[in-house]
């Protein structure tokens, strides 16, 4: 017995308790999604979302209990493994899958639709976990970071002939992990430099101010240099690239199908096209602008009750949130989140093995780049990419993924103390 | 190793998630306009319409009324037609035109409703009500048109329509929108305010394709319409009935008032036309024709149309004399044709034989003494002072300006100044005998058939008038008409100088109007007639009875009908009979009236 009660008090309840609160105000929110006020549907009816969505909480926790009296060792094992399934399957899906909206991206079992992309996330995490807990790796090294980016690439190239962007887009969340686990900074630095530049090009229309700005920062850098001949060339080179980058952008995006100039235009202003790309985006911030500071009250958002926001039960369940409980329901919601967040950090640094850390990264790393693009996307802040909100959208795949992946890491974390393979 | 970075990596996740709060905070709580955005989205204003008041005459006839009538509306996602054929027999209807307002409808809407058989009428209504059942995606909205049973006073009454561009633009208020209709002329336009009503409002909640998703909380800030008030106007719908028929196949004016309150009693256009051509459906194609009939049934001739007032303004110079001393009742001058031409009749003539007899001279040479008074040795200056002096007293008679009366658009008239042969003629460069054709109410003077009959008001009253109009009463309430016709006004004459007038225009009948008198009712009248330079000259006369305690004063035109004592005086005394004894006891003069060629 006394076995047994340490074993549950070795279990992290907060996280668990995070992940229940956030499957809940998912569960309530899909309702209020599919609620049109006229049928007094009941939140439990199976022929709706919220009906079917229970099933899938209540199989997630089947799956839960799984994991839980699985053996821990079982995952570290079983980790290339798995990642090799997952890779065939996903290798097979266009050519079986099912269609759906132009995307091979569906598995059809029976009643059961699953898509394989969701499920490859929590394998590859596993994997990658699995390539660096060995203490040579060194993530310093050329060929150590071919490695794990080509464990990363894989599932990535297979998903874009889906093809399925958004899905592909979150394998990039893999580098806040690689950044942790010691990635030289010099290459964040240089990709942040070059997402803003970029922002910079496309929002500025007069090219001669962005030149000159650019000047401006090629000067500053030059006073704040040691005048080593070395150094004033290597800043002079950088804003020739600098230049040459932002001048060919324009050109580039100029050349671009005026659709996907519109995709991209969209993002700094909304009106360029508010009935074609601009429609989701537009009537996603109607319904959240709407809700003010303390909602409009569960079941009367006007929005989401009567379709204005497509796929809002799906990757736009953020606007019945944001309506119905304003801006406080936000605060609320996205506290939730980050404490949950921030929870993985402090677990994932309380591991005693490299692989339940990294592992712990890639599963905080994976939840962070959905949670804050969703919502960004739902308030114009990044452009409309289909990726759920984890916990809150509707749909199976999605919750089980998601579960699968917070809960390996649980158990991982609940088997701390007992010394697995080699410590660092 | 790198234990720092996950301090990093947690920052990193508050920083990106106070973006979103801040962001969320900017949308949500500081700006409304997505709030705005929503309603706009969702909710649905619908417009419910009024019902327009009513009008009644003085004794509560209906004048006009709101008449229902239906429009057969299609949703055309519910619509399934199995037997096109038995349909277009049942509703009675073109399968072609079927087919073309089924296609519009579509093409409008899949799911919104749009009409497909338009103003169905009551009758047809109740034959075919019972059919809808069997159709589904069929129902009926209920319109209102204007409808008037008697098909009288349309000039009067005026019309409704929708409303057009200048005047949604002149609409301050924002009452109107798109598309409302409303009153475009006659008392329906001048009493818009009251008879409007009040429109009430719906707020409906739709979805993102348009369908009614129920009421917006709980249609808690619906109004209901308020329906318009009703008016009582002061016409006597029999009267006007009867005066309509008697004007038929003739061009001009009656105008008839009650002296002791200014009440307009009848009040025609002729030649009339139909109001109930003027409703629904086919206002478009009527209002056309009768825009481009020569005859012009859509001009008011009693408010628009001017003439000269001819010899009826004796009278007022024969008073304006008496009340300037100038004249006194046996103030007598000889009918001295080489002044101005006059017809036989006894001369030297005293004022009673002057009116009575119409005579020229007199009027010539008693207007140069109202005129040149010798208040200046210079004649020019002399008589410039005196037309304007003159002109002030005729003014009050209620001539040279409009006279208030509740419809848009009266005219006028004119009654010279001194500033006016000025710029004819220039400074100092006419004197009496360049005006003196205003003696006998010709030359450059012009009344409209409304002033005319305002006057033989005056004479009724000895000396005073209301303000004519049509409407006694809103709502019920004798209060709330505009307080300019309530209030008395005076000529500034005398009523001792009326008692001898009076007398003369009583006198006056057997010699130029003979066919006019009665034998129980005492009529004092005066025959006219306006000289038109185009053609035959216009038939004028105007009368009130009964003299000792006058209930109507009238003025009847008849253009190009010649002699006043002919059509215009017949038809005057018909009304009055009519008028005063409900009935008619003369028909061989209805009967003149009726078949005599009076339009050349």
């Amino acid at each position: 017995m006394r076995q047994k009660d340490t074993y549950f008090h070795k279990i992290d309840w907060i996280t668990i308790g995070l992940y229940f609160a956030l499957v809940l105000v998912g569960w309530l929110n899909i309702y209020a999604a599919v609620y049109d006020g006229q049928n007094d549907t009941s939140i439990f009816d199976f022929s709706i979302n919220s009906g079917k969505q229970l099933i899938w909480i209540g199989t997630a926790v089947v799956l839960i209990t799984l994991i839980m009296v699985a053996d821990y060792r079982l995952f570290q094992n079983l980790s290339l493994v798995l990642y090799l399934v997952f890779i065939v399957i996903l290798f097979l899906t266009p050519f079986i899958g099912k269609e759906i909206n132009g995307q091979r991206a569906w598995f059809e079992l029976g009643i059961f639709r699953l898509q394989p992309a969701e499920f490859t996330k929590f394998a590859t995490a596993l994997a990658l976990a699995k390539l660096m807990e060995n203490p040579t790796f060194d993530l310093g090294k050329w060929s150590h970071q071919a490695k794990a980016m080509g464990i990363i690439l894989l599932p990535v190239a297979l998903i874009m002939l889906q093809p399925d962007t958004g899905t592909a887009m979150v394998y990039s969340s893999f580098f806040i992990m690689l950044y942790r686990e010691g990635m030289p900074q010099k290459y964040y630095v240089f990709s942040l430099g070059l997402i803003g530049l970029s922002i910079l090009t496309l929002t500025i229309n007069n090219n001669w101010y962005l030149f000159g700005g650019l000047a401006v920062i090629v000067v500053l850098m030059v006073l704040a240099s040691k005048k080593s001949w070395k150094n004033l060339l290597g800043i002079f080179f950088l804003g020739v690239l600098m230049v040459t980058y932002a001048y060919s952008l324009d050109r580039v995006v100029e050349k671009l199908p005026p659709h996907q100039q519109n995709r991209i235009m969209v993002l700094f202003d909304p009106d360029v096209d508010p009935l074609g790309v601009g429609w989701n985006v537009t009537q996603s911030k109607i319904a959240i602008g709407s809700g003010g500071l303390l909602g409009k009250g569960y079941l009367e958002g006007t929005q989401t009750k009567f379709d204005f926001v497509p796929e809002q039960h799906t990757d736009f369940i953020f606007c019945t949130l944001g309506e119905e409980f304003g801006w406080v329901g936000s605060l609320v919601m996205i506290s939730l989140f980050v404490a949950l967040l921030l929870r993985l950090v402090f677990l994932a640094e309380r591991q005693k093995t490299r692989f339940s850390r990294i592992y712990g990264y890639c599963v905080l790393s994976l939840l962070f780049f959905h949670f804050s693009i969703n919502i960004a996307m739902t308030i114009g802040l990044f452009p409309v990419v289909g990726i759920p909100l984890p916990f809150f959208s509707y749909g199976g795949s999605s919750l089980w993924s998601f579960t699968l992946l917070l809960f390996i890491f649980i158990k991982l974390d609940s088997h701390r103390i007992q010394i697995l393979g080699r410590s660092y | 190793m790198y234990t720092g970075r996950s301090l990093v990596v947690a920052v990193t996740i508050g920083l990106i998630a106070f973006v979103l709060l801040g962001k969320l905070f900017l949308i949500q709580v500081t700006d409304d306009s997505y709030l705005r955005k929503a309603e706009r989205n969702a909710i649905q204003r619908v417009v419910d319409h009024p019902y327009r008041g009513l009008v009644y005459d003085r004794n509560n006839s209906l004048l006009v009324f709101n008449d229902p009538v239906f429009d057969l509306m299609v949703i055309p996602r519910e619509f399934h037609l199995q037997d096109t054929a038995r349909f277009c027999e049942l509703f009675g209807i073109e399968k072609q035109s079927l087919v073309t307002n089924f296609n519009a409808a579509k093409n409008y809407s899949w799911v919104k409703p749009s009409p497909l058989i338009k103003q169905i009428s009551n009758e047809e209504f109740a034959r075919v009500q019972d059919f809808l059942i069997d159709y589904k995606g069929l129902f009926v909205m209920t319109r209102s048109v204007r409808a008037y049973p008697e098909s009288a006073a349309s000039n009067a009454l005026g019309y409704i329509g929708e409303i057009n561009a200048p005047q949604l633009g002149r609409d301050s208020s924002g009452y109107y929108t798109q598309g409302d209709y409303v009153g475009l002329s006659g008392i329906e336009s001048y009493y818009e305010p009251d008879l409007r009503g009040k429109k009430g409002a719906k707020y409906k909640l739709v979805n993102v394709r348009g369908i009614d998703k129920g009421a917006f909380k709980n249609g808690d800030l619906d109004t209901l319409s308020i329906a318009g008030e009703n008016l009582q106007a002061t016409l006597d719908l029999e009267l006007q009935v009867y005066g309509e028929k008697l004007m038929t196949g003739k061009r001009g004016s009656v105008v008839a008032i009650e002296p002791k309150s200014g009440e307009i009693l009848t009040m025609i256009s002729a030649p009339v036309y139909d109001p109930n051509i003027l409703t629904g459906a086919k206002f478009g194609e009527n209002y056309q024709k009768l825009n481009l009939d020569p005859e012009k049934p859509l001009f008011n001739r009693p408010i628009m149309a001017m003439y000269p007032p001819g010899s009826i303004f004796k009278i007022v110079q024969s008073l304006i004399g008496l009340q300037e001393g100038i004249l006194t009742p046996n103030t007598t001058f000889a009918c001295n044709r080489s002044l101005v031409n006059c017809h036989n009749h006894p001369s030297p003539v005293n004022l009673f034989g002057a009116i009575r007899n119409s005579c020229n001279p007199y009027y010539h040479q008693a207007f140069r003494q109202i005129i040149n008074r010798e208040v200046s040795q210079n004649t020019y200056t002399d008589t410039q002072i005196g037309l304007d002096n003159w002109r002030e007293s005729v003014l009050k008679f209620g001539l040279g300006d409009r006279l208030g009366i509740d419809l848009h658009g009266e005219k006028s008239g004119s009654i010279p100044s001194s500033q006016l042969y000025d710029r004819i003629y220039g400074e100092n460069r006419w004197k009496y005998s360049t005006i003196y054709s205003l003696s006998i109410g010709q030359g450059e003077m012009l009344v409209t058939p409304l002033q005319m009959a305002n006057l033989a008001a005056i004479f009724a009253n000895k000396g005073y008038y209301y303000t004519p109009h049509l409407v006694k009463a809103i709502n019920g309430d004798p209060s709330r008409i505009p307080d300019r016709f309530k209030t008395k006004r005076y000529t500034g004459i005398d009523s001792v100088h009326f008692d001898m007038v009076q007398d003369a225009m009583a006198a006056a009948l057997s010699g130029t109007a003979a066919r006019a008198i009665m034998k129980d009712i005492a009529i004092a009248g005066k025959t006219g007639t306006a000289q038109n330079p185009a053609g035959e000259d216009h038939s004028v006369f105007i009368a009130f009875a009964p003299k000792e305690d006058p209930q109507i004063a009238i003025a009847v035109y008849v253009e190009n009908a010649g002699w006043g004592g002919r059509a215009a005086a017949s038809t005057a005394s018909l009304l009055i009979e009519k008028y005063l004894t409900r009935e008619i006891n003369r028909p061989l003069l209805e009967e003149y009236v009726l078949t005599g060629e009076f339009i050349y």
